[in-house]
């Protein structure tokens, strides 16, 4: 079947196969920031955004995208550079892995609620998993970067 | 204490992969794989002990796309190991690349390779296998001389004396002690004997293991994998492979986590058969099941703890029993559970007469365990601090006061912990703050909140090594670039834990530059020097030494180069962070121009090469300290506040240092209260996904403190000791202790569920 994807600002038109999940449309299509993590909708690393509302791009269909904005990280450099490097300052980047779902995420939440408090952080974040930084160092940065723009 | 100041040194700087991992740049492994890599997949066995009497490929090998498979017919006979360990390996050589004998539900019965991983997993369905089904050994406890052999082939091979016996299941067994226990034991006023049980938990970093490998321009095979052992993984595939390791070059890219499961050449030899067999380059990602199922898991253990100990709460002797799963393949068995006992009882050195540690490490048919993040020591610790802590409670001593009468102390000699001396040690130090930064006194109390909930608080203490001494070898080779900048290559391997980052501040504070003024390479055979690779908690204790050995090597010889060029004795230069300068003469050459020189008229180079290995291995130390609210009523455990002070001698980067153990805490907080490993009786995982095993989340680990308490290493660069692996060690054991005490029962089993909880709180009387 044949799809038409707003990406990134560029409509993207594929053939594809009818079982073809978003991830892995989005990775052939150069979107590498979009990352695999478990398969059953449990971590979220593969979070982007489907007109602006977080999504986990391995249990949505690529045909479900059709004629849909689908934004990745590619896409919202400026915007996370804005807060990436607090996290970065904390350290907090570690593997990495889980790095591109959280700043998407954290995209989403700062959209929807610019001022949030370290409760509704990590509530609003908290399917994003993280083996490496104990999450707090996510945290820090976060609030650090609000605090900043106060 | 030596407290110097520094300019890069104990500064918490940025990552320098920081901002490429934070934007989601293509650097890990599949996001750098060419296109037109076979898709490789494994079919694995459903059984957990079976022979494959035949298997049919014909039907399979008809799919569209489909290469070629391959069963155990088509892959080498001899047998090797996959632990990342250097040469000769404690681990037996106990695989075949496709065994005929399939050990455990998971175990690889063909490897599949296809156009694309959808026609692959087609295929798969399609390869017809006819099983002779055995029986399983399944329990540990029953492993040893039981009438099953999980090992039974002739060719089984110990490159090491470890103690095993693959006829009576057994990997090693040892015993060592100091003293007469049983004598001790017998005139001490309490004693105290306890079995404990952890199970075999995942390491479950977020990149899953996963490798792709193609012929280079040579014709050589290039690995690239995400793994933490380079040069070991060279020599695994060499053999597992028969051929020689100048044909097999393997490299690194960012590694998404490890934590010990990628010191383990888990995946790599699959793609690498498949490119050697096909000519074509291969592409191998576990997916989330396989990597739960069929990984490294930590070994499942059982430890007896006998203490026995004065009614002022001396601790006057320790004899422990470790027994240990291995799994179906003996990776790290042998080596993990000596960690178990000597990074436990040295804790008590204080005023120990006597000890003794005794293990067996068994084969059964489930996965094979692995390196994970502690090593044993995570076990023993469990096992031994949750004893201690029951000592005190039956002793109506305070168990931080009780632990201050025994702990070892700077300057003390440890039997139990290969006779070294705790030349660095600030452990009395982390209780103390810890105590008083927790308001110990406050909290340790049972208060009850007067809505079914109590309130309380439990405590641990732990070590850990740095790196394994003598055996370690860590390298670093600097150079000089014109620019009159730096380019460290290292084997080390960063695996998330900012190792290239913090050897590059060592290179910036040995040259005086700027820690941006160092390029890091690594880790790549072909490019890099030497390095055992990055695990035992090594990476900042050892290659940072040869870090610092290089810089000391290469500033002597820029000054030579520049007393040439100033025409002087090179006595009289001095090396002054962007130049040399003539201390007789005033006049100076940049460091740019010295490397310049180095490139034409010249014989000498602007390049340096330092290998440490160390004869010791000088433990971390830290205190750990945990307030829970415990529903009396589900048995729902919340995690209040976890306080932990470390002694990891100087923190090169105590930004990186606090996000290790604030990491390694909330890791063990998810083996302590969430994690779970159950076999059915054929064999199969339970928690086969993250669906059923449980990782904490952010909304798990309540409040998290951690601060450091230094001591000065004198081995050590900068005065270093490690912090990776001890960081996962306190949770369990004080979060058991605070379970106890708002309950009244101890918990001997990880994790301690809800469950677990609230049917042994009504069965209390």
């Amino acid at each position: 079947m044949e799809i038409t994807i707003k990406l990134n600002g560029k409509n993207v038109t594929a053939h594809i196969e009818a079982d073809l999940l978003l991830i892995d449309f989005l990775r052939s299509h150069g979107c590498v920031s979009v990352k695999r993590g478990c398969e059953t909708s449990n971590c979220g690393l593969c979070t982007v955004l489907m007109d602006g509302i977080p999504v986990l791009s391995c249990s949505v269909l690529a045909a479900r995208a059709d004629g849909h904005e689908v934004q990745t990280l590619e896409g919202l450099q400026e915007e996370a550079e804005e807060f990436a490097g607090f996290i970065a300052d904390q350290g907090a980047d570690q593997c990495g892995f889980c790095n591109p779902g959280l700043v998407m995420n954290t995209i989403a939440l700062l959209r929807e609620n610019p001022d949030p408090t370290d409760d509704e952080i990590r509530a609003f974040l908290a399917g994003n998993l993280c083996r490496c930084s104990g999450y707090d160092g996510q945290l820090r940065g976060i609030r650090n970067y609000l605090d900043s723009r106060k | 204490m030596e407290q110097k100041e520094y300019k890069s040194i104990n500064k918490s700087v940025r990552k320098k992969d920081a901002m490429q991992l934070l934007l989601g740049k293509a650097v890990y492994m599949d996001d750098i794989a060419p296109d037109d890599a076979l898709a490789v997949k494994l079919l694995r066995s459903p059984h957990a002990n079976a022979i494959v009497r035949e298997i049919d490929t014909s039907i399979a090998k008809k799919v569209p796309g489909i290469v070629d498979i391959y069963t155990w017919e088509d892959v080498p006979s001899t047998r090797f190991a996959i632990a990342g360990q250097t040469y000769p390996e404690p681990s037996p050589y106990d695989r075949l690349i496709i065994d005929r004998h399939v050990r455990f539900v998971g175990d690889a019965v063909a490897i599949i390779a296809a156009e694309s991983e959808k026609a692959a997993c087609r295929a798969m369905k399609l390869i017809k296998v006819e099983y002779e089904v055995l029986e399983p050994v399944l329990d540990f406890r029953t492993a040893r001389d039981n009438s099953v052999l999980v090992h039974p082939e002739e060719d089984w091979y110990p490159p090491c004396e470890v103690g095993g016996d693959n006829r009576r299941n057994l990997v090693a067994s040892d015993t060592s002690s100091q003293g007469d226990v049983e004598a001790v034991l017998e005139q001490c006023h309490i004693r105290l004997d306890r079995t404990f049980h952890t199970k075999a938990f995942n390491q479950a970093m977020m990149e899953t293991f996963r490798t792709y490998t193609r012929l280079d321009r040579y014709g050589r095979l290039h690995v690239v994998s995400s793994t933490q052992i380079v040069f070991h993984c060279r020599r695994i595939l060499s053999r597992a492979l028969g051929i020689p390791k100048s044909r097999i070059r393997v490299e690194k890219p960012r590694i998404g986590g490890g934590f010990g499961a990628k010191q383990t050449a888990v995946c790599e030899v699959y793609p690498a058969f498949v490119t050697l067999r096909t000519g074509r380059a291969a592409k191998l990602i576990y997916t989330r099941e396989e990597a739960q199922i069929a990984g490294s898991p930590r070994h499942e253990m059982e430890i007896r703890v006998r203490l026995g100990a004065d009614r002022d709460g001396r601790i006057r002797a320790l004899d422990l029993y470790t027994l240990s799963n291995t799994g179906a393949y003996g990776e790290h068995g042998p080596t993990t559970v000596g960690l178990s006992g000597h990074k436990s009882i040295p804790l008590y050195t204080g005023g120990l007469e006597a000890w003794r540690f005794g293990y067996d490490v068994v084969y059964t048919n489930t996965c094979a365990a692995g390196a994970y993040r502690g090593y044993g020591a995570t076990q023993g610790i469990f096992a031994l601090e949750t004893t201690v802590n029951e000592l005190a409670e039956k002793l109506g001593i305070d168990p931080t006061k009780l632990r201050d009468r025994n702990m070892v102390r700077e300057g003390m000699r440890m039997p139990a912990y290969y006779d070294e001396t705790a030349n660095a040690c600030a452990l009395d130090r982390c209780m103390e703050h810890c105590r008083k930064m927790f308001c110990w006194e406050e909290k340790y109390p049972v208060r009850d909140m007067g809505n079914g909930k109590v309130r309380t608080a439990g405590v641990a203490m732990a070590m850990q090594g740095s790196g394994i001494s003598h055996v370690d070898v860590g390298s670093a080779t600097v150079r000089l670039d014109e620019d009159g900048h730096y380019n460290l290559l290292i084997g080390a391997a960063d695996m998330g834990t900012g190792c290239d980052t913090i050897l590059a501040q060592m290179v910036a504070e040995c040259m005086e530059c700027d820690v941006e003024d160092v390029a890091v390479f690594g880790a790549d055979t072909d490019a890099s020097p030497y390095d055992s690779g990055s695990y035992a908690s090594s990476t900042t204790y050892i290659t940072g030494k040869a870090v610092e050995k290089a810089c000391g090597d290469l500033r002597k010889k820029i000054c030579a180069i520049a007393a040439e060029m100033m025409e002087c004795d090179v006595e009289e230069v001095a090396f002054e962070r962007n130049q040399v300068r003539s201390v007789k003469t005033e006049q100076t050459v940049s460091l740019s121009d010295i490397a310049y020189r180095t490139q034409a008229f010249s014989s000498k180079s602007a390049e340096a090469s330092a290998t440490h290995s160390s004869p010791v291995s000088p433990p971390p130390y830290m205190v750990g300290m945990v307030e829970i609210e415990l529903d009396r009523l589900t048995g729902q455990v919340t995690i209040l506040d976890y306080m932990a002070v470390v002694d990891c001698g100087i923190p090169i980067n105590p930004a990186l240092a606090r996000i290790q153990a604030e990491g390694g805490i909330v890791q063990g907080i998810g083996h302590t209260l969430f994690e779970n490993v159950h076999y059915d009786r054929k064999g199969c995982l339970a928690e086969s996904s993250f669906l059923q095993y449980k990782l904490p989340t952010r909304l798990d680990m309540g409040r998290l403190r951690v601060e450091f308490e230094n001591s000065y290493e004198p081995t050590g660069p900068f005065g270093a000791k490690s912090i990776g692996e001890i960081v996962i060690n306190t949770p369990a054991p004080a979060i058991a202790h605070a379970i106890y005490r708002a309950t009244g029962v101890w918990h001997r089993e990880l994790p301690i569920t809800p469950e677990q909880i609230h049917v042994n709180i009504d069965i209390k009387p």
